[in-house]
């Protein structure tokens, strides 16, 4: 089974990536206003999970994020 | 006390300020002992525990995510659990975070470049294990070298560690964005540290600085005391 987890910088929380991208992007002339950078995780689930959106949750919270300055977005049997 | 007490030194693949930190501590009293990350158990008889600089595992996914579970780091768990004197220094300040046993986390430079310079930093609590020696001595002279080292937690935490005396060092001035300028915190118990400037670089007028040798020596003290109350 796909999966695919997007973990943002929460809201509020610095980002000196994305300030950086943006700061590149106006160079080039474009008109833009915020920019937020984050990562994508795919992932491939082996067996079939009676609960993949549990199991997913958990991979989170103990390895794919921090809480503290992260937040993350689930995707199941997507892509 | 005429033994040499035991001091773990936990070698993460990536990690290479280990060999100094041994030897610092060797200089300093203590026995280095040099512990690969796949251990599941320290050696006998130790009396503190360091996870020293580096760049563990690449930083991938976020720095010390991935050493914070090593095999090791269970054992130093249960170490800390019980009362040892555990000191994290720069990557390892990042893995303690990670495994929460430290609050908050260590967030890319505000400036997105990497530091490396000597700074310096006040020593807000002197009545922990590690900054008992710097009564002194309020102000440390440290190195750093880091690009992740922006300490950050909820402005709740943040206050009330503040409150606990649990913010051990803070650089004089804005080094890498870290809140409250904070380069050290220690956890609830006193008995774990992390800080992100590097005592071990700092332990002979040689290289610049003595002070680090203060943080050092305060944890060999501890390590000695832990391996009496340990008996």
């Amino acid at each position: 089974m796909r999966a695919t987890v997007v973990v943002r910088p929460k809201q509020g929380i610095l980002d000196p990536q994305g300030e950086a991208v943006q700061g590149s992007l106006r160079k080039l002339g474009f008109d833009v206003s915020g920019v937020r950078v984050g990562r994508v995780i795919d992932l491939e689930l082996a067996g079939d999970p009676r609960d993949p959106r549990a199991e997913l949750e958990r991979m989170c919270s103990e390895l794919l994020a921090n809480p503290l300055i992260e937040s993350v977005e689930i995707q199941v049997g997507e892509r | 006390m005429s033994a040499r007490p035991v001091v773990a030194v936990v070698v993460f693949p990536g990690s290479n300020d280990d060999h100094d930190a041994a030897w610092a501590l060797g200089a300093l009293g203590a026995e280095p002992v040099l512990v690969w990350h796949e251990e599941e158990e320290l050696p006998g008889g130790t009396g503190a525990v360091v996870l020293p600089g580096g760049f563990s595992y690449g930083d991938y996914l976020r720095s010390g995510a991935i050493a914070s579970l090593a095999p090791a780091m269970d054992a130093v768990r249960r170490f800390a659990e019980a009362g040892g004197p555990v000191l994290g220094i720069c990557n390892g300040f990042q893995i303690l975070c990670e495994a929460r046993l430290l609050p908050g986390v260590l967030r890319p430079n505000h400036q997105l470049e990497f530091v490396c310079s000597d700074v310096s930093v006040r020593v807000e609590n002197v009545d922990t294990a590690f900054t008992r020696r710097c009564a002194d001595r309020p102000e440390l002279v440290l190195p750093v070298k880091h690009g992740e080292g922006a300490w950050y937690a909820d402005e709740g935490t943040f206050v009330q560690l503040a409150a606990r005396g649990q913010i051990v060092l803070r650089y004089t001035g804005n080094v890498n964005g870290s809140l409250g300028n904070v380069a050290g915190v220690v956890n609830e118990g006193g008995n774990v540290m992390g800080l992100m400037p590097h005592p071990e670089h700092a332990v002979d007028p040689l290289l610049g600085s003595a002070d680090g040798g203060l943080l050092l020596a305060g944890l060999v003290d501890a390590a000695a005391e832990h391996v009496l109350t340990a008996v």
